[in-house]
C-alpha cells in the first residue's frame, strides 16, 4: 500500500466537531489579581482559597514556560485567554437531569454519551463538567450511603473546606511548574473525591470533560483522597468541538492514597487535534501526580490519548509508603501534525516499593510521539523495583517516535529494567492478514489493538471497548 | 485450476521471473523445486498477491479469474491460500481470533452464515487434534514466540480450517524434524481431493515421501526448466541442479 493511500485513509475528519450554543458568563480576556479575585468571588470561596490562588499567581509571574519537551509550540498569549466561562444557569443549578439544559444533553448525545441511560445501565456516577462548571451529578445518594464524597471541586470548597484545605497542593504544590501554577491561580472547577477509611467505592466514578466556549482556557482541578484501606476507580474521558484557535488546557490532578488504599485513575482523551494542516486543536498541558503516602498503597494510571494538537503530560507516582506500588499504562496516538510528549515519573522513596511502566506510542501522518519517563530511586528506597516497557509503532514514513528514559538510582539494592522497541506496522503483518481474507482496515485495527492490549486490559470493561473504538476511528487504515 | 502463462516479474530493478509457464489441473499436487534464488518464493507470493513484485508480462488465471486483478483478500475469498515460508508474528493478536476473523470474512464472501464462537472453537479443536497441537495455541498471539516448527504447523492448521481450493505451501517443510514433518504432511494430505489443487515449494525430496506429488517442476533462473513425475525429485536429490541448468543453457 502506497504512502498516498495511507494518507488518504488517515485523513478523516474529527467526528465531534460541533459547538453547542449556550449563553455563557465569560470574563473578558486577560489575567491579573482582580480576575482571580473575581473568579474566587463568583464561586463564593472562603478566604484561604483566594489567598492560595493569589500566592500561586504571584509565583507564576516569576516563572517562564518550559521548553525542554520534544514539542513545537506556537507562543501562547496568556492575556488573550478568558479565564472564566460558565453556563448561565450557574445561579440555580439543576437538581436532577430533567432540569438540565436540553441543549447540553443533546451535546452529550452527539458524543454518544446518553447521560442518564449510561449512568443507569453502567452503574456509573457522572459528574459532568461542561466548560468549567459541573451541571449534573448522579448517584449521589448511593455514594453518600457509603460515605464517599464525589462532587464538583467548587462544591467541595464550599461544603468540605477543611478537606480541601488539608489536601490541596500537597502533591502538586502551587509552585510546581508553569502550567500547574497557572492552574492553581485560575482553576474554575473540577472533581473532588473523598473515600473514607475502609470503604470500597461501590461504583466507577466518571467525569466527562468538555471544552466549549471559544477561546477559553480550561483549568480543571481534581483531587482524590483515599483513606486507609479504601479503594476507588475513577474514569475521565473527554472530547471537544472544532475550533479555529488553539485552546489551552492546563489541568491538575492530585491523588493521595493512605495506608493500604488503592486508586485507579483511567483516562480516555479525545480532544480536537486540529485539522490535517495542524490548525486549531487543543493544547493539553496537564500535571497529574499521585502520592502513595501510606504503606502498601497503590496508584495506577491508565491513559489512552488520541486527541489534542499538543500533549504534555506525565502522570506520576510518588512512592513514599513502604511496599507501595505505582503503575502507568499508556497508549498515545498521534496522527497528522499532532505532537505528544508524554510519560511518567516514578519516585521511589519507601522500602520495597515497586513500579511498572507500559507505554505504547503510535505515530501516523507527520506526527511526533515521545515517551519521556523518569525512574528515581532515593537512598532510603531499599529493594525498589521498576520495570519499564516502551514500544513505538510507526505508520508511514514521515512520522517520528522518540524515547527519553531517565533513570536515577541512589540505592544499590534497586532493580530497574527498561525495554524499548520501535517497529513499523509491517507490510508483512498486513499481507499475512489480508492473505487470510481479512480486509486491510480490519487488519490494521487488529494489529494496533494487539499492540495496545497490555494497556487496554487495565481499563475498566466499558472504557476498554470505547478506547478500542476510538483507536479504530483515529487510525482508520493508517498503515505504512 | 491454475494456469500461469509466460509470467515475467521483477522486484526493484531485478527481473526474477522470466517467462514461467505452469498448469495445475484440479485435484493435482505439484511440487516446485529449484536452486536458491531461482524465483520459487517470488512465484508463490505473486500468486497470493504480494505487491512488492511487479508483473511485467504474462498472466495468472485461476478458475477463469484473472488473479492478478484481485487484491490479496479477494484472492483469499476465492480460495487461494499461501502457507508462508516465514510466518510473521503479530504480538497481542490472538491466534484464534485472527483465524476466526479470517474464516468468517471468507464465509461472508461466499454468502454463508458466520460461525459463532462456540462452533468455531469446536472446529479449531478438531483440527488442532489432527495437527497434534496443544491447547495453549488457542490463547497465544499469532506466531508470537512460536518455534520454527510451531509456526509451520500453525500455517497448516489455518489451511485445514480455511479449506482453500488452491493452496501454495512455501517451504512448509523446512525447519521441521521428522515427526513434525509427518504431522504437517498428514494435515496437508487430509485436504487432498479432486476439487483442490496444491503447489508445494520445497528444497527437499523428503517432503515428497509423505505428500506424493503428481508432477514435479524445476524452476531455475526464473523459468521452469524441467517437469516430470515424482522420480524427477529423486533424480534431483542425487544429481543436484547443475546438470539441468547447464543443459538448459546449452
Amino acid at each position: 500500500m502506497s504512502n498516498r493511500d495511507i494518507e488518504q485513509l488517515v485523513a478523516r475528519q474529527y467526528e465531534h466537531g460541533f459547538v453547542t450554543e449556550i449563553e455563557s458568563v465569560t470574563l473578558p480576556p486577560g489575567i491579573d489579581e482582580d480576575v482571580i479575585r473575581h473568579i474566587s468571588n463568583m464561586k463564593g470561596e472562603p478566604d484561604f482559597m483566594l489567598q492560595w490562588r493569589l500566592r500561586a499567581y504571584r509565583h507564576w509571574l516569576t516563572m517562564t514556560e518550559p521548553d525542554w519537551a520534544q514539542l513545537n509550540i506556537a507562543p501562547i498569549d496568556y492575556q488573550g485567554i478568558s479565564y472564566y466561562s460558565a453556563p448561565k444557569s450557574d445561579e440555580d443549578r439543576p437538581k436532577s437531569l430533567d432540569e438540565v439544559d436540553p441543549k447540553l444533553l443533546e451535546t452529550y448525545d452527539k458524543l454518544g454519551i446518553p447521560l442518564h441511560e449510561r449512568a443507569a445501565l453502567a452503574g456509573v456516577a457522572v459528574d459532568a463538567v461542561f466548560d468549567s462548571v459541573s451541571v449534573a451529578t448522579t448517584f449521589k445518594e448511593k455514594l453518600a450511603d457509603a460515605g464517599v464524597i464525589f462532587c464538583s471541586f467548587s462544591e467541595a470548597v464550599r461544603n468540605h473546606p477543611e478537606l480541601v484545605e488539608k489536601h490541596l497542593g500537597m502533591v502538586v504544590p502551587y509552585t510546581d511548574n508553569f502550567f500547574a501554577t497557572l492552574n492553581s491561580a485560575v482553576f474554575t472547577d473540577g472533581s473532588f473525591v473523598f473515600v473514607p477509611k475502609g470503604v470500597r467505592c461501590p461504583m466507577e466514578l466518571s467525569t466527562y470533560f468538555r471544552i466549549n466556549a471559544a477561546n477559553t482556557g480550561q483549568f480543571e482541578r481534581t483531587l482524590i483522597v483515599a483513606e486507609e484501606g479504601s479503594h476507588v476507580s475513577y474514569l475521565e474521558g473527554c472530547t471537544a468541538p472544532m475550533r479555529d484557535e488553539n485552546q489551552l488546557h492546563a489541568a491538575v490532578v492530585e491523588l493521595v492514597a493512605l495506608d493500604d488504599a488503592e486508586i485507579k485513575y483511567s483516562t480516555v482523551q479525545n480532544w480536537y487535534p486540529g485539522d490535517e494542516n495542524g490548525v486549531g486543536g487543543i493544547y493539553n498541558f496537564v500535571t497529574k501526580r499521585g502520592e502513595c503516602r501510606g504503606k502498601n498503597a497503590k496508584i495506577s494510571w491508565t491513559q489512552v490519548e488520541t486527541g489534542s494538537a499538543i500533549t504534555w503530560k506525565y502522570p506520576s507516582c510518588i512512592l513514599r509508603g513502604d511496599n507501595s506500588v505505582g503503575e502507568f499504562y499508556s497508549v498515545a496516538v498521534t496522527n497528522n501534525l499532532q505532537q505528544a510528549d508524554t510519560g511518567t515519573k516514578m519516585i521511589h522513596i519507601g522500602r520495597n516499593t515497586s513500579s511498572t511502566i507500559v507505554s505504547k506510542g503510535i505515530s501516523a501522518g507527520r506526527a511526533q510521539n515521545s515517551y519521556r519517563g523518569l525512574v528515581k530511586v532515593l537512598p532510603g528506597a531499599e529493594y525498589a523495583r521498576n520495570h519499564a516497557q516502551c514500544d513505538s509503532l510507526l505508520m508511514g514514513d514521515r512520522c517520528g517516535a522518540h524515547t527519553f528514559p531517565y533513570i536515577e538510582v541512589a540505592n544499590p539494592t534497586a532493580k530497574i529494567e527498561h525495554e524499548a522497541t520501535t517497529s513499523k506496522i509491517g507490510e508483512d503483518q498486513l499481507f499475512y492478514c489480508r492473505q487470510r481474507g481479512i480486509s486491510e482496515e480490519d487488519a490494521v485495527n487488529m494489529i494496533v489493538n494487539g499492540f495496545c492490549k497490555d494497556v487496554f486490559r487495565e481499563l475498566p470493561m466499558e472504557f476498554a471497548v470505547e478506547a478500542q473504538n476510538l483507536l479504530n476511528v483515529s487510525l482508520e487504515g493508517a498503515v505504512g | 485450476m491454475l494456469s500461469i502463462r509466460n509470467l515475467h516479474a521483477r522486484a526493484d530493478d531485478m527481473e526474477i521471473l522470466k517467462g514461467v509457464n505452469l498448469e495445475i489441473p484440479a485435484g493435482e499436487v505439484h511440487a516446485l523445486m529449484g536452486p536458491n534464488g531461482s524465483g520459487k518464493s517470488t512465484l508463490a507470493q505473486i500468486i497470493a498477491g504480494r505487491e512488492d513484485f511487479k508483473v511485467t508480462a504474462g498472466e495468472v488465471r485461476y478458475r477463469d479469474i484473472d488473479l492478478l486483478e484481485l487484491t490479496p483478500e479477494q484472492r483469499a475469498h476465492e480460495g487461494v491460500f499461501l502457507a508462508f515460508q516465514y510466518p510473521v508474528e503479530i504480538p497481542g493478536v490472538n491466534n484464534v481470533y485472527l483465524l476466526k476473523a479470517a474464516l468468517n470474512a471468507q464465509r461472508r464472501h461466499r454468502g454463508e452464515t458466520e460461525l459463532d464462537a462456540f462452533e468455531f472453537l469446536q472446529l479449531v479443536r478438531e483440527k488442532m487434534q489432527l495437527m497434534q497441537m496443544d491447547e495453549s495455541f488457542l490463547n497465544r498471539g499469532v506466531n508470537e514466540d512460536f518455534s520454527g516448527g510451531e509456526k509451520k504447523r500453525n500455517e497448516v492448521l489455518q489451511m485445514t480450517i480455511l479449506e482453500p481450493t488452491l493452496a501454495v505451501l512455501d517451504e512448509t517443510d523446512s525447519g521441521l524434524d521428522i515427526d513434525a514433518l509427518k504431522v504437517v504432511a498428514n494435515g496437508v494430505n487430509s485436504l487432498r481431493d479432486a476439487s483442490r489443487s496444491m503447489l508445494l515449494v520445497t528444497h527437499y525430496q523428503r517432503l515428497l515421501d509423505y505428500i506424493e506429488p503428481d508432477v514435479v517442476h524445476v524452476l531455475a533462473d526464473g523459468k521452469i526448466v524441467r517437469s516430470g513425475g515424482k522420480e524427477l525429485a529423486l533424480e534431483l536429490e542425487e544429481r543436484g541442479y547443475d546438470w539441468l541448468q547447464s543443459g538448459n543453457a546449452a
